[in-house]
């Protein structure tokens, strides 16, 4: 890919006998959010250490914006990078402002646009008290704060909504979507799989160290062939409901599914879907409502890791 | 090797060293300095039947006892956690993931220790000094501000030590049973060793080998340094006849104290890298 901001070509990270990152090559375009799923231990924190310079590959090499991770050049593109960790230690003697001031002078930047910055992330209130008195929501907002100072054209978040409350998700994906309309980067992870199934553009789903599946999360549930899981509300029980629901499901060769109540859950496969849609229009003003859901980006990982069991 | 950013290394430093105005440590530390001070000059030869403020020679002399278990200890409670303190608490991650090198980020944690710990050095003695000064006349001026400027390097030069073991340690009970450890060794032990082998070799060692040995220790040299100048003080140490006069120079002295602030810290930035 000849636009890509992150090159990773052949890396590998061994500790000893243990291979926490086996032979990844992956790249990331400008412009892209990309998210890393996998379980607990498959190497995504590691890879993410190891793009940010923090950890050296074993073999293998890493390019962002061109530079070398481990290389002299690329203190510059540290300055454009913002990172949040997944266990984020900040200073307990500091206020969130001073915090902020800290992080911006580290990063050459003006302090003048710290209080700006806390109040985007929901803490112009708690400005000037002690971060010891923060709660572990707070504290990430705090982190995010310190990623986004200095309009990073990348961003790498480790578990970015660990610790936020419902509203402070749906205020971090708010930012996250003004971000991604401005053209930054971002790399996530997250292990709350349906939050990040509608954010992000390509994921990478990591297996003992490896990469096991790469695409967009359509293309990934095309590859796993999952069934499609459709809900079918009758408005008429009885011999010109149910029944008729029955005789087509049987006349598509569906087995599988549950009907009580005048509600149907039925499993079809992707290929079945527009024969059985057809055949239910069939039943005319018998249907209430007909919702088709495709497999959760859970049920996809689950396809995957299920497949190596 | 890429070039030093000094602007990173004074933010880390300036960290550093508000932290500790703000917890007061500098404050804490300046007082007990300057009253242990003041007590040990005015005290200081109450075995001998009588108290008040003596001769500059005889004061420093008694400061330097002072000193010698003082500075090392706090200096070495100052920085054993600096770098594994932020590594066990998570923060170290995060300061590396900015633009600063782990040099800079080394130097500029060291840098700040050594302005709170000098500053609290040059205040807390500064101030008995001036009290001192008073009662003993403006000629103790001159050997007063020496004994000051060896003791901020004697702490320079344990603070480089704690730094090293607090890149070197595992975590950071590791590093605190370390530097208590050096501080016994350094302090405590090392001056019974080097007496063993006076002894034992039966004197053999003296004018040969045993003032180098003085020049390993840190504390040594200090002592040194602060006793050398003074006949009076020279005498009541008994070094005259063991420390020949040609290693008694000051710039040898100082270099020597310099070396043991740059070689720990040497260690330190090829470890953290």
């Amino acid at each position: 890919m000849t636009n890509s901001l992150i090159d990773i070509r052949g890396v590998h990270k061994r500790y000893g006998e243990v291979r926490a990152v086996d032979g990844v090559d992956l790249q990331v375009v400008a412009g892209e959010v990309f998210g890393l799923i996998g379980h607990n231990g498959a190497g995504k924190t590691t890879l993410f250490k190891m793009m940010l310079g923090l950890l050296p590959a074993t073999t293998g090499a890493i390019h962002i914006g061109g530079e070398a991770v481990r290389g002299a050049g690329f203190r510059e593109v540290r300055r454009s990078i913002g990172y949040l960790p997944e266990s984020l230690a900040l200073y307990d003697n500091l206020s969130g402002l001073e915090t902020l001031r800290f992080f911006a002078r580290l990063k050459g930047i003006d302090v003048a646009g710290c209080p700006a910055m806390l109040a985007k992330v929901g803490l112009a209130a708690a400005a000037d008290q002690r971060v010891r008195g923060y709660s572990k929501g707070m504290r990430q907002r705090l982190g995010f704060a310190q990623a986004l100072l200095g309009s990073p054209r990348l961003l790498f978040l480790d578990e970015p909504t660990n610790g936020l409350d419902p509203q402070g998700i749906q205020e971090f994906y708010q930012i996250l979507r003004e971000l991604r309309d401005r053209g930054v980067t971002v790399v996530l992870t997250s292990h709350i799989l349906a939050e990040i199934q509608q954010r992000v553009d390509r994921l990478a789903l990591m297996r003992n160290g490896r990469i096991q599946a790469l695409g967009t999360v359509q293309s990934l549930r095309e590859e796993q062939d999952l069934s499609l899981s459709l809900r079918v509300v009758l408005r008429e029980r009885g011999v010109g409901g149910e029944e008729a629901l029955r005789q087509v499901l049987a006349g598509q060769g569906i087995e599988d599914y549950q009907l009580s109540n005048g509600v149907a859950r039925i499993e079809c496969s992707r290929a079945g879907k527009m024969a059985l849609l057809g055949a239910l229009s069939g039943l005319g003003a018998a249907i209430a409502d007909i919702e088709v859901h495709e497999p959760s980006l859970e049920d996809v990982f689950l396809g995957y890791t299920d497949k190596l069991i | 090797m890429s070039r030093i950013e000094f602007r990173e290394v004074g933010v880390i430093a300036g960290k550093e060293f508000h932290d500790r105005l703000r917890n007061r440590w500098v404050l804490a530390v300046g007082a007990v300095f300057t009253i242990f001070a003041l007590v040990i000059a005015y005290f200081g030869a109450a075995q001998q039947g009588a108290v008040g403020f003596r001769s500059i020679d005889v004061t420093i002399a008694s400061l330097v006892s002072l000193v010698i278990y003082l500075v090392p200890l706090i200096a070495l409670i100052l920085g054993y956690d600096s770098i594994v303190g932020e590594r066990e608490r998570g923060s170290l991650e995060l300061l590396l993931s900015m633009p600063i090198t782990r040099f800079e980020l080394l130097l500029g944690k060291f840098l700040g220790l050594a302005l709170a710990l000098g500053v609290a050095t040059v205040a807390g003695f500064g101030l008995a000094g001036v009290l001192l000064i008073y009662q003993l006349g403006s000629g103790a001026v001159f050997h007063y501000a020496g004994f000051i400027v060896s003791a901020v390097l004697l702490g320079l030069a344990f603070l480089s030590m704690a730094v090293m073991v607090s890149v070197l340690a595992q975590d950071r009970m590791r590093a605190s049973g370390v530097a208590i450890a050096l501080w016994f060794v350094y302090v405590l032990i090392y001056d019974l060793i080097l007496l063993g082998i006076l002894v034992l070799s039966e004197g053999r060692f003296s004018m040969n080998f045993f003032p180098v040995l003085l020049l390993l220790n840190p504390a040594d040299i200090f002592r040194i340094l602060n006793i050398f100048g003074f006949e009076d003080v020279r005498r009541i140490y008994g070094l005259a006849a063991v420390f020949p006069q040609t290693l008694a120079n000051p710039w040898l002295l100082g270099s020597a104290m310099v070396f043991w602030i740059l070689a720990p810290l040497g260690v330190a930035t090829w470890r953290f890298k």
